[in-house]
């Protein structure tokens, strides 16, 4: 494609990541796991489905991450890798993972912020990994999106009348 | 994003220009224009007195192509100079933009002053607007002090010159019959963002808008 943030996964990496997650809520006992590109597009949800939806919501957390980052720069910090929102029932916790995506936590009274906080760590790195290694298969093999719909000029064409 | 997974094509379009311009409007017609199937909601960070303070969004499915789900997000920008912070967030990621400019004489200045500030938050990115699917729209058409097509193209849309040359080959305008997005000037060859009318208020031209620059966005992944 043609942003800067371009990427695509496949069905091996998304088996991956979902392992990560229901790992990470087993263990913090967190109700939902969202991973969401920081361009706004919900790439993963798992655990509890939420009650919202979800694409305006991912679209919502990748703007308040950004704006966030700004105001860490303003302040002098290179970046808040981590906010949390606490509500009085529900609260959320978002953390960066490889500068691209970011993890949001959903979770309730059932799960306590310092868990959630601890056990996020580990699975962020896990998750940095993941992502490390799709991105650098993608540079490496730059054709792999764009040819995607190679030939499918007249289908692209119908599609618009 | 290409989600292989879920055959999914996910691209982010921004419209961009300057305040009161008709970007707005854009979303809010095509939000209630198309199927509610094959929309989501629209969220929309404004002020009490309804200006964009953040950005607008609306997600849109335009069909399936070689089994692939094509949805495209719609950003609009905070058009006021004042925002520009928020402004530049939006354009993160983006795959294609769409100017929406405001035809009104009086709104030349601002027009150009957005413009301006488009490229130069583009490439802070690293973003290079020629090389990017990028269309302008030239709004409120229906009103008696727009400025004719061609002031505003030679002001907002004066074109860039092609070195690559396998560029160099003549591509004509699809949407304007005699024009041409590429061709050859005095001193070498030049190209040019395509460009609608609209009324975005009545929606005229708000599809064909969003269908022109779908299309370059698709046709980047041909």
């Amino acid at each position: 494609m043609t942003g800067a943030a371009s990427w695509s996964f496949n069905e091996n990496d998304y088996k991956l990541i979902q392992q990560q997650l229901q790992a990470f809520l087993r263990d913090s006992n967190a109700r939902c796991a969202l991973l969401v590109d920081r361009t706004g597009q919900l790439v993963a949800t798992v655990g509890e489905p939420p009650q919202f939806d979800p694409t305006a919501f991912a679209s919502l957390t990748a703007a308040d991450f950004s704006a966030n980052d700004q105001l860490a720069k303003m302040i002098g910090e290179a970046e808040f890798a981590s906010l949390v929102h606490q509500g009085e029932k529900e609260s959320m916790y978002l953390a960066d993972v490889a500068r691209r995506v970011i993890l949001v936590v959903l979770f309730d009274q059932r799960a306590t912020l310092g868990l959630v906080k601890l056990k996020a760590k580990a699975t962020v790195e896990a998750l940095n990994h993941v992502f490390q290694a799709m991105f650098d298969r993608v540079g490496a093999s730059p054709g792999e999106t764009k040819g995607l719909l190679h030939g499918a000029e007249d289908e692209i064409d119908k599609l618009f009348g | 994003m290409i989600n292989y997974a879920s055959r999914e094509i996910n691209c982010k379009l921004v419209y961009y220009g300057p305040g009161l311009g008709g970007k707005t409007t854009n979303l809010e017609h095509i939000y209630g224009k198309v199927a509610p199937n094959t929309r989501g909601k629209m969220i929309s960070l404004a002020t009490e007195t309804e200006r964009t303070l953040f950005f607008d969004f609306l997600p849109v499915d335009l069909g399936t192509i070689r089994g692939f789900k094509t949805r495209f997000h719609l950003y609009t920008v905070p058009g006021q100079v004042y925002y520009n912070a928020s402004r530049k967030l939006i354009l993160k990621g983006v795959d294609g933009i769409v100017f929406v400019a405001d035809s009104q004489i009086e709104r030349m200045e601002a027009n150009v002053e957005s413009m301006q500030n488009l490229y130069d938050n583009m490439s802070e990115y690293g973003y290079d607007l020629t090389k990017i699917p990028f269309l302008i729209q030239y709004n409120k058409r229906d009103l008696p002090n727009a400025s004719p097509i061609r002031d505003l193209q030679s002001a907002l849309n004066p074109g860039w010159p092609i070195e690559d040359p396998t560029h160099q080959k003549v591509v004509p305008d699809p949407g304007h019959p005699g024009e041409n997005l590429v061709e050859k000037v005095a001193d070498g060859w030049m190209g040019r963002a395509a460009y609608t009318e609209a009324v975005a208020v009545r929606g005229d031209g708000v599809f064909d808008t969003l269908k022109g620059v779908s299309k370059l966005v698709l046709k980047t992944l041909s």
